[in-house]
């Protein structure tokens, strides 16, 4: 008589993620915050009503990773498309996926008044600190002293003025209900990163307004560490320009402690 | 048949209004019109002009070379306008405002009061009223009852002006049948 | 039904065809001489359940009309020249993803800012592609109110048809004239064609991806532009609209669209009184021009006079369709400046004569 064994599923690929093997670099931020947009996306059973809009930048092919409907958006314009898919579907769930460059730099604009209107929409914002596709160019967010190819022997305030903290600027605004910052630098602040990404997603299934999640992200290709170093950098010294925390929250969630 | 009216004068006179009830007027009439205002920066400045024209065939040009009549409801209308007029056409002064007459003598001159004819008619604001009853009577272009057409559907949502602008225009169409 | 007879300005007239026509997203940023425009519309989207919103930029404006539009939605944006530079990046883009959407130019006086004025200047920025990238958006250049309507429906419908951006080319002009016009009944939203390439989730299929980027090392962008070449190709074979008046016996025939073309008319009925034959040929699509009819019209007449409100850009067009069939003569106002008839009459009366006082000879 053979023994019949069960199995319990205890992890396993997302399906809002592709089976695809990505072309990020090892130790790259991307692949975890790809996975957990996709956890979340799953857990609130959203992947079949998604539309996301990937930024220009490392993650540019998004859509060839994540398993839902995509469209690309010219570079920084992600949240003027997303906000007219959002006025076509307002049951659908939008959401935009956008590097520093994207956001705070060539979509300012886009980005402050998309988030101003309240736009129901949830943004992920991959804040690396340096222009990734592009070969390591100083990003808007690259902090004081920082290292990179178009502000050599590092970022000085007078040359290239200062890093911005673009989620604390949207706070600000009314039409923002939720801002986060969080990191992805170690189990536990990626673990405190997905809880942010869920609770913003609720903050659009519940029409409250704009929501924002930022992830410090690491880039060891173009930081020029290792992965480890790297992910070490993003918990020493990059919070100490882009603080961890809650930057608002309006939500009136409980959290669960 | 085709007639092209230029109306002239300071921001604030009613001149596109003008425009517009002749305008109305004639679609309902059955004719074929096209209206051309001046905008923008000219606007701006402080005058301003619209030019109608209506025929009974289809309207090539919006912009006439010339128009057949001139209605100068300010005196800088006047000296602009004049020497543009057809040979044989009209010009229509707003005389409670300038003296001035024009140096041509191949066009027929028409002076209006508008201001008294309009205080006479009850209210010290129709003189643009007053004018276009006046330009229509003489040219014939709409008889009374399609210039009130005309003004009711220029000033569709706003009927509580009807009765007032209708004394008005009857005002302009009585100048005329009076021989002045 | 279609509308009773109703007498309204240029603007007015776009912003109620393309409601009837079902648009139900519009997104713009204010620029004179087409305010009336978004004025009209922010009103008329709330009467109809749409979408109007005033966005931050042209910019954002046209990627606001890109993702309504791939969400399957009827969207347009409109501008006047300096704003439609700022959408060539969308536009661009929209084209490279194949996404329909009508773009309003109500051309003003350029370079630069220009003046408010109408112009017909920005003819190669539109018939020529106008963004980056070898793409094309059909033209279409109304002469009048009821056409503003007409073309509006028919822009909606090729950009549909084709996935692919349209442009309406006014200018100040044609936006402030008003004309009586009739308008096409309302379409039923429920009637057009379904886009199955339009994102809505992928709930019950596959998931999708809309995109212009083709990085694949096996020629994927050179595919892709070979196929939308293709479509180019049979847009040029068969959406080429023309109109010609008088132009049986003439001895000149002038070549101008838009209110040139109107004007021009005009000056032509006043010539006829003079004994002068004089006919109208009036391209309705700038791309793809009417290249075929123009040569063959120029094959039984002497003379092709052309006409623009810019300082020579169809003439262009004209001188691939005509070559040395006829002789050419041209005569260009730099935008911002409002001719009469008596100016183009003028110049029909100089090309005739051959004396070159109006306009000028090309060489060909």
């Amino acid at each position: 008589m053979s023994e019949q064994v069960e199995y319990i599923k205890v992890f396993g690929r997302p399906e809002s993620l592709k089976e695809t093997p990505t072309h990020y670099c090892p130790g790259c931020g991307h692949s975890v915050a790809h996975r957990l947009v996709a956890e979340c996306l799953d857990e609130l059973g959203l992947r079949g009503k998604t539309i996301g809009v990937p930024p220009v930048g490392c993650a540019v092919l998004a859509y060839n990773y994540f398993n839902f409907d995509m469209v690309e958006a010219p570079h920084g314009r992600a949240l003027a498309v997303a906000t007219g898919i959002k006025r076509v579907h307002p049951d659908k769930f939008v959401l935009t996926y956008q590097g520093d460059g994207d956001l705070a730099a060539i979509g300012t604009t886009e980005t402050i008044h998309a988030a101003n209107r309240g736009e129901r929409i949830s943004t992920i914002f991959i804040n690396n600190a340096i222009y990734g596709m592009t070969g390591g160019q100083m990003a808007p967010t690259t902090v004081l002293g920082q290292n990179a190819t178009t502000a050599p022997g590092g970022r000085d305030p007078r040359l290239h003025g200062r890093p911005i903290d673009i989620s604390r600027m949207l706070a600000v605004s009314d039409g923002v209900v939720y801002a986060e910052r969080c990191a992805i630098s170690s189990f536990k602040e990626i673990r405190k990163a997905k809880k942010a990404i869920k609770k913003a997603f609720r903050c659009q299934l519940d029409d409250l307004g704009f929501s924002l999640v930022e992830l410090l992200s690491p880039c060891p290709t173009n930081w020029k560490m290792t992965p480890k170093a790297a992910w070490d950098w993003v918990a020493k010294e990059m919070v100490k320009t882009y603080p961890l925390g809650v930057i608002k929250d309006l939500t009136g969630y409980e959290d669960k402690k | 048949m085709i007639i092209r009216t230029t109306f002239a004068g300071f921001g604030g006179q009613g001149v596109l209004l003008m425009g517009y009830v002749l305008s109305h007027g004639a679609m309902h009439k059955g004719l074929n019109i096209t209206y051309f205002p001046s905008y923008g920066a000219e606007m701006r400045g402080g005058t301003a002009n619209c030019t109608v024209t209506l025929s009974d065939k289809k309207i090539a040009s919006p912009v006439a070379s010339n128009p057949d009549i001139v209605v100068a409801m300010n005196y800088p209308s006047l000296v602009k306008f004049e020497p543009a007029i057809v040979e044989g056409g009209a010009v229509f002064l707003n005389t409670s405002l300038f003296s001035e007459k024009p140096s041509r003598t191949d066009i027929e001159i028409v002076s209006v009061p508008t201001l008294e004819l309009a205080k006479e008619a009850g209210s010290d604001r129709g003189g643009n009223m007053v004018m276009i009853g006046a330009v229509c009577a003489r040219t014939g272009m709409l008889s009374l009852e399609e210039t009130v057409k005309g003004m009711q559907a220029a000033l569709k949502g706003k009927e509580k002006f009807f009765e007032q602008n209708q004394k008005a225009i009857e005002k302009g169409f009585a100048f005329i049948a009076d021989g002045k | 039904m279609p509308s009773e007879k109703m007498l309204m300005n240029g603007s007015h007239t776009v912003g109620e065809a393309a409601v009837r026509a079902g648009c139900r997203y519009y997104f713009g940023y204010p620029i004179t001489p087409q305010n009336e425009l978004p004025e009209y519309l922010s009103a008329r989207m709330q009467d109809v359940g749409g979408t109007f919103i005033q966005g931050e930029s042209e910019i954002a404006s046209i990627n606001m009309v890109l993702g309504a539009s791939v969400a399957g939605g009827r969207a347009m944006t409109s501008s006047s020249s300096p704003g439609i530079s700022l959408k060539q990046e969308g536009i661009s883009y929209m084209a490279g993803m194949e996404l329909p959407g009508v773009i309003i130019n109500m051309m003003r006086g350029g370079p630069g800012l220009g003046n408010i004025a109408p112009s017909a200047a920005d003819y190669f920025q539109a018939t020529r592609g106008g963004g980056h990238g070898d793409y094309r958006t059909p033209v279409l250049a109304p002469a009048g109110c009821q056409e503003l309507a007409d073309l509006t429906f028919l822009a909606f419908d090729l950009a549909d048809k084709y996935r692919n951006p349209v442009m309406l080319l006014g200018d100040g002009l044609m936006g402030q004239v008003m004309e009586p016009v009739v308008f096409p009944d309302f379409i039923d939203l429920k009637d057009l064609p379904r886009k199955e390439w339009a994102l809505h989730g992928c709930e019950g299929r596959e998931a999708r991806a809309v995109y212009s980027m083709f990085l694949g090392q096996q020629g994927e962008l050179y595919y892709h532009n070979l196929h939308l070449q293709e479509k180019y190709d049979r847009i040029t074979a068969e959406e080429q609209r023309w109109e010609t008046k008088r132009t049986d016996d003439a001895e000149i025939v002038v070549v101008a669209y838009g209110t040139a073309a109107r004007i021009a008319d005009t000056a032509i009925e006043e010539l006829e009184a003079e004994g002068i034959r004089a006919g109208l040929f009036r391209p309705i699509t700038l791309w793809p021009f009417p290249l075929p009819a123009l040569r063959k019209l120029s094959q039984h007449v002497a003379k092709i006079a052309v006409f623009e409100l810019s300082l020579g850009q169809m003439v262009e067009d004209v001188v691939l369709s005509v070559g040395e069939r006829a002789e050419i003569y041209f005569h260009g106002l730099p935008g911002g400046i409002i001719p009469t008839p008596a100016q183009v009459a003028a110049f029909i009366r100089s090309a005739l004569k051959g004396d070159g006082t109006v306009g000028r000879r090309i060489d060909v």
